[in-house]
């Protein structure tokens, strides 16, 4: 079945299967693989994509349950202020080690910061907790959270 | 004089035919009564089985699983009981189950509010009372509540939740349940 999407403000026509997975249809069909598979199970947090501003577990998402709403991806994260802030962070403080885990990282902080622009201890605790971490980055992934909390740089350009 | 005792007469025939009226009444509504605690009883299995009481919860975060754990991955209730930020219920619960069944779903999921707790209530009395209590469940009536329970997606994933247990009552006894529980007036057991 063909199914229209909308991937980083493009639209893209994919002819799949209706229950098979997002992460799939972005990896496998469309070639973008900066979208990680972790677990397939939706309890790593590796396969976040944004649906309208929204996480989501890509790998345990439908695509026929995508509709129109907006995909946004690891890929094109950076086009958005926020995601700027908290790429430019994430340089700063040299938060990945392996790096697997990232793409979801920067995508639940991104989201984050879209709704919270100054979160606490708390709300990092709360909002990044389904993003695990084998490498153990947590602390530098605090640290460039507020960092990109704090980054004016871009604010009003 | 005769008038007088024929008067008399008559008036205790009819009171004697009240007194009956109000004694069957009184043994009518007590078997209703009796009837609809019943019944109460038996939907407060449901109430109380995990697929219900997993996010009827009394903390700040929803449960799992038969044993009733917390939710991994520490998800939080958040202000409106929908999770915080980026970890929103809707980042993995989706409109329905998902296609592995494993991962539950239902439209608008979310926990109920913390006025409709019900895990904190160690007898069906005082579950009962919370249930009907208008002022922690959304101004719903009886009725109100038993159209809740018919209808509200979240009510009916509980038959359908994909690879976990449902309730040991069927959803179709469970709604005759509620429909009885109506009909005989609504009311709670008394432990």
């Amino acid at each position: 079945m063909k199914y229209e999407l909308n991937v980083n403000g493009q639209a893209r026509t994919v002819d799949v299967d209706a229950d098979i997975p997002l992460l799939w249809i972005l990896r496998d069909v469309l070639g973008m693989t900066g979208t990680k598979f972790g677990c397939g199970m939706a309890l790593c947090g590796a396969c976040t994509v944004h649906l309208d501003g929204q996480p989501v577990r890509s790998c345990s998402t439908a695509v026929a349950a995508v509709g129109e709403k907006a995909i946004t991806t690891i890929e094109a994260i950076g086009r958005t202020e926020v995601g700027q802030r908290v790429q430019r962070a994430w340089v700063a403080k040299q938060v990945p080690q392996c790096g697997y885990c990232q793409s979801g990282q920067i995508m639940a902080a991104a989201a984050l910061l879209s709704a919270t622009s100054s979160p606490s201890d708390t709300d990092i605790d709360q909002a990044m907790s389904g993003n695990v971490c084998r490498c153990g980055t947590y602390g530098r992934i605090r640290e460039a959270i507020k960092v990109a909390a704090r980054d004016t740089t871009t604010k009003g350009g | 004089m005769r008038n007088i005792t024929a008067s008399i007469a008559t008036l205790l025939l009819f009171a004697g035919v009240a007194s009956q009226g109000l004694a069957q009444g009184s043994g009518a509504r007590n078997a209703d009564r009796t009837a609809s605690a019943e019944a109460f009883k038996k939907i407060a299995e449901v109430l109380r089985h995990p697929r219900c009481q997993n996010c009827h919860t009394v903390t700040e975060f929803p449960r799992q699983g038969d044993d009733r754990h917390r939710h991994h991955q520490m998800v939080v209730r958040g202000p409106s009981g929908r999770g915080t930020s980026a970890m929103l219920c809707s980042n993995c619960h989706q409109e329905k189950n998902s296609p592995d069944g494993l991962i539950p779903g239902a439209h608008n999921w979310h926990l109920a509010p913390l006025s409709m707790a019900w895990e904190q209530h160690k007898t069906d009395k005082a579950l009962c009372e919370s249930l009907k209590d208008r002022s922690l469940n959304g101004d719903k009536n009886v009725a109100a509540l038993v159209h809740h329970m018919h209808t509200d997606p979240l009510v009916l994933w509980a038959w359908e939740p994909g690879t976990r247990k449902p309730p040991h009552i069927s959803k179709e006894e469970f709604q005759a349940l509620l429909k009885r529980w109506e009909k005989t007036g609504g009311a709670c057991p008394t432990n």
